[in-house]
């Protein structure tokens, strides 16, 4: 400040008015940046959440391209390398069949991965969808809604997976509808609280005002504002779900062999947990970094939506 | 009841054969229901309690009051954002409530609304242009995207912002920016009635000023009737042709600006005049307060009588027997027995 | 001697967007019992400085310079030994010899304690008092700022008073232990012009009664009109005029202090608005010279490059402003 003070000189040229057009009225200084650009550059903050996600994404790599590179196949058995060590020609070994682990493993990533992501999809849509329209709406609607909820919530979600079971078998849509069937009421309770507050907000008034419809109020206006939340709880969900499915593999209620997920692998390695101990170690530190990492994601992607953090 | 329905419809046989006026408010109740529980007394807000008014082409009617009194309320409800209790709001001579398809769509376009808040009015997620654009897509006004993108730039020229704003989020206007994109938001739409709820009670002084004046160059401009809700009583006076005063749900005074402000008739309005703060030392010496005890009663089951007979300096036992009418004085009406 | 004297004080705040210049190079003094107005707009710093004075800055925000001196002790952070001496002394101050009076009641008291503990919680802090001996002053206190019944109003809490009742619970607990400084934020800005006339009637007579100094922040010309004996004008960041309230109200000095009294409406005198321009500046990148360059009806190409200094036109009324040094130099040319 004071180097500009010795700098002017006080003549009569800077006493002339100054013109309409040289003055900066209705000036921005702040630089305009989208909402997602914003969150982006917070979240690149978080180094957790940013390590969390480089392992997810080398996971999903992984489990795309192993099973395609690799020579094995994950039910190919080989009696005659049961049970080997990690080498060279088998990474991570091989089972008690002479399968190749890594392979397995792989494999088992996509089943898990895509259990997870679609469960929380499903989620998703169905939290926001129920949720909104019952906090939308509101009065006996809402009510009748939520008592719905409630009992569906109060049968027990293993007892839903079993019942699902054994009505259309085994496999991977079992196993999703049955983690699905009561694990969205969570999402629909926190968006319906979210719609509930937002809808007194002068925007979703003013909205009405405008002539806007329902349909565009709430998805347009409500659903979009409480994106932040519903965000955070679908990345959660994620683990959650791979959490739920492997849980159910290992005590022997998931998709049928030879096929397995990460729960199936870790059950199978049970059995020669006494002599070859490693081969429980890779499935369950698959499920653990996976978990871990994706949980690292959400803390990370709330934090990055929270608007206090602005 | 009877007696209700009789004046009813001596307002519409008066009102016929000329042109019916813009809006005309019978009667209007808005009352909620804030029982709590299934087994509690019921508790009823009388927020609004029989009102009655005209608002008139290309006049500004102004509507003041404390916190508490209705006069939002009463704003709300003639967008229809709450329902009417009793009584009914006629738009152009048509019960506003009774209107279905085309004619409600006519409606919800030529009668809008300009919040109090300008950070909670705007949707935080939409930029500046979506925000304007919006009510065009809503009422499927000009045929491209691109006219409606060229008529929101010459509304935020009218409204004193850049055309390059245009990309920008709400989070980075200041207040009285704000209001002038949610006024740009409502001239979308053509309105020929806008209903403004205490806009520019959030603002600094300076921009108060602004909005004030570009409320009235619209008006000047496009022949919009507005209906001023507010407390700053001051700004009130300026902008308002007439102006209704309302005190726990009722309207106790009504009358031109100046009849309201030079000569008050009811004791109420009188008090309210002689608090406001006046930005002048010489005249603040000078003037005489009339001190008024107490607060605002809650309008939960109000008692009969005269609302405002708790705090009234010329409060007699009269006063509580029943709700005084408002009474015409050439023109000029107000609610009070003592006068 | 003034009993608060504050020397180019400086506050910045950080954030995401980068440096906030809040409160750039402002001085001023305080007298003892005597009522300052400060009065600016949302962002001009008026609140940032006090809240500075009273060491209760946000964790994000910091004083970049200057100094501030209470009662003649120097009360900025630098001047003491560390950061802990500093808070100490402080502790000792806040609620004792100064005290603030807050625009939202309800974040300032706890919801779920009783109002007389909360009342009572101040007067011990700073005095060794029997529970009966504090119970005792705060129902005085009570009745003073106006509360009926005080006796048993004691015992509610505090989402059992109206927003006035509130504000007057403020105020009690401000002046619980008599101090020399009231720092009134906005106190009635959130309440109805009927409440806000009994609430200022409240504080101008508890002043009177304790002779403290009270400075009253507020963007409302009508407030300080009837209260105060000098206002400061703040804009962007830096004080821009001071004066006696006639000086401020009649003979106006700076065209933003003249361009506020325009904007505000006196029914009694039928003039026309005339708005100010603009938006205020942004204190991320203030401007290098008058903040009020951009709005300014009479700018000069000076204006945009350098701040002007204050200038005495009493003994009360000064202004910063490069009008008159503008109207010096015609003045020349023409002798």
């Amino acid at each position: 400040m004071d180097m500009t003070k010795a700098e002017i000189m006080l003549d009569d040229s800077c006493f002339e008015r100054l013109d309409d057009s040289e003055k900066n009225t209705e000036f921005i200084a702040m630089e305009s940046k989208t909402y997602l650009r914003d969150a982006w550059d917070c979240f690149k903050k978080n180094r957790l959440a940013l390590g969390g996600l480089m392992f997810l994404l080398f996971m999903i790599l992984m489990a795309v391209l192993v099973p395609i590179v690799s020579p094995y196949t994950y039910d190919a058995q080989n009696l005659d390398m049961r049970n080997a060590a990690p080498s060279m020609k088998h990474l991570l070994g091989t089972d008690k069949l002479g399968r190749d682990i890594l392979v397995r493993l792989m494999f088992g990533a996509r089943i898990s991965l895509m259990v997870g992501f679609v469960a929380a999809f499903l989620n998703l849509i169905i939290g926001v969808v129920y949720g909104g329209i019952s906090g939308y709406i509101g009065g006996k609607t809402d009510m009748i809604m939520m008592r719905v909820i409630d009992c569906i919530y109060s049968i027990p979600s293993m007892l839903y997976v079993i019942l699902i079971m054994m009505v259309f078998g085994s496999n991977i849509g079992s196993v999703l509808l049955g983690i699905c069937v009561s694990s969205w009421i969570g999402m629909a309770r926190q968006v319906r609280t979210q719609v509930q507050t937002l809808k007194q907000q002068e925007f979703a008034l003013a909205a009405f005002v405008l002539g806007a419809s329902h349909f565009r109020i709430l998805f347009k206006h409500l659903i979009l504002n409480c994106m932040g939340p519903i965000i955070v709880s679908t990345t959660l969900m994620v683990p959650e779900a791979i959490f739920t499915e492997s849980f159910l593999a290992f005590i022997g209620i998931g998709i049928s062999l030879p096929q397995a997920s990460w729960g199936t692998l870790a059950s199978e390695a049970r059995s020669v947990i006494q002599s070859y101990p490693l081969q429980i170690v890779w499935p369950v530190l698959a499920i653990c970094l996976t978990v871990l990492s994706l949980n690292f994601i959400g803390d990370g992607v709330g934090e990055a939506l929270d608007p206090k953090n602005r | 009841m009877a007696e209700h329905e009789n004046k009813t419809a001596v307002a519409t046989t008066a009102s016929q054969g000329q042109e019916p006026p813009m809006i005309s408010v019978e009667h209007v109740k808005t009352y909620f229901d804030v029982t709590k529980g299934l087994f509690s007394p019921k508790q009823i807000v009388k927020a609004v309690d029989d009102v009655s008014f005209i608002i008139g082409e290309k006049e500004t009617y102004g509507l003041v009051g404390e916190s508490g009194c209705g006069k939002s309320t009463l704003g709300r409800t003639m967008v229809q954002i709450h329902p009417v209790t009793g009584g009914r709001i006629l738009y152009r001579g048509k019960d506003v409530d009774k209107l279905r398809g085309a004619e409600r769509k006519k409606f919800t376009r030529e009668v809008q609304m300009i919040f109090q808040d300008p950070y909670a009015s705007l949707n935080p997620r939409m930029t500046v242009g979506e925000i304007i654009k919006e009510p065009m897509e809503i009422h499927k006004m000009y045929d491209s995207a691109k006219e409606r993108e060229e008529r929101a730039a010459e509304l935020l020229k009218m409204v004193g912002l850049k055309p390059d704003h245009i990309r920008r989020y709400p989070h980075e206007f200041s207040g009285g920016q704000r209001q002038r994109i949610s006024i740009a938001r409502t001239l979308s739409l053509n309105p020929c009635f806008i209903v403004c709820d205490e806009p520019i009670s959030a603002l600094d002084v300076s921009i108060q000023a602004q909005i004030i004046n570009l409320l009235k160059e619209i008006q000047d401009e496009l022949g919009i009737s507005y209906l001023f809700v507010a407390h700053d009583l001051s700004m009130v006076e300026y902008i308002s042709d007439r102006i209704g005063v309302m005190y726990l749900g009722h309207l106790v005074e009504e009358g031109t600006a100046d009849e309201v402000y030079g000569s008050p008739l009811h004791p109420y309005t009188k008090a309210l005049l002689s608090a406001i703060p006046v930005p002048d030392p010489d005249a603040a010496e000078k003037r005489k307060r009339i001190h008024l005890a107490g607060e605002l009663p809650t309008p939960i089951n109000p008692p009969p009588g005269c609302p405002f007979k708790g705090r009234c300096p010329i409060a007699t036992e009269e006063c509580g027997k029943a709700r005084p009418e408002l009474k015409d004085y050439n023109g000029h009406k107000a609610a009070c027995i003592h006068i | 001697m003034s009993l608060l004297d504050v020397k180019n004080l400086c506050v910045d705040f950080n954030t995401d967007q980068g440096t906030v210049h809040a409160v750039r190079d402002i001085s001023f003094t305080v007298g003892e019992s005597e009522s300052v107005g400060i009065v600016g707009e949302s962002g001009s710093g008026k609140s940032v400085s006090m809240y500075a004075v009273m060491g209760l800055l946000a964790s994000n925000g910091a004083i970049r310079g200057g100094s501030i001196s209470y009662g003649g002790e120097e009360i900025t952070e630098t001047a003491f030994a560390n950061h802990k001496a500093y808070e100490a002394r402080m502790s000792r101050l806040r609620g004792n010899e100064m005290s603030m009076i807050f625009q939202d009641p309800m974040t300032f008291l706890n919801p779920v304690l009783k109002i007389g503990s909360q009342i009572t919680e101040v007067i011990r802090n700073h005095n060794k008092v029997s529970d009966a001996e504090a119970r005792a002053r705060a129902i005085t206190l009570m009745g003073q700022v106006g509360i009926p019944s005080p006796e048993r109003r004691l015992n509610q809490y505090p989402h059992e008073f109206s927003g006035g009742m509130r504000q007057r619970i403020i105020i009690a607990i401000a002046l619980a232990n008599h101090p020399r400084l009231v720092i009134a934020d906005e106190p009635t800005t959130a309440l109805d012009v009927t409440i806000q006339a009994q609430v200022l009637d409240v504080i101008k007579e508890m002043k009177e009664k304790l002779s403290s100094s009270v400075i009253m922040i507020t963007h409302d010309l009508g407030v300080v009109a009837s209260f105060c004996d000098r206002i400061i004008i703040m804009y962007g960041g830096k004080i821009v005029e001071t004066g006696s309230a006639r000086e401020i109200f009649y003979e106006p000095k700076h065209p933003y202090t003249a361009g506020l009294l325009k904007c505000v409406h006196n029914p009694e005198k039928k003039e026309k608005l005339t708005p100010i321009a603009g938006s205020p500046p942004d204190l991320l990148m203030p401007p290098a010279g008058c903040p009020f360059v951009d709005r300014c009806p009479d700018a000069m190409k000076i204006c945009k490059l350098k701040m002007p200094e204050m200038e005495q036109y009493s003994k009360t009324h000064q202004s910063a402003c490069w009008l008159s040094e503008a109207a010096r130099r015609k003045g020349e040319q023409h002798g």
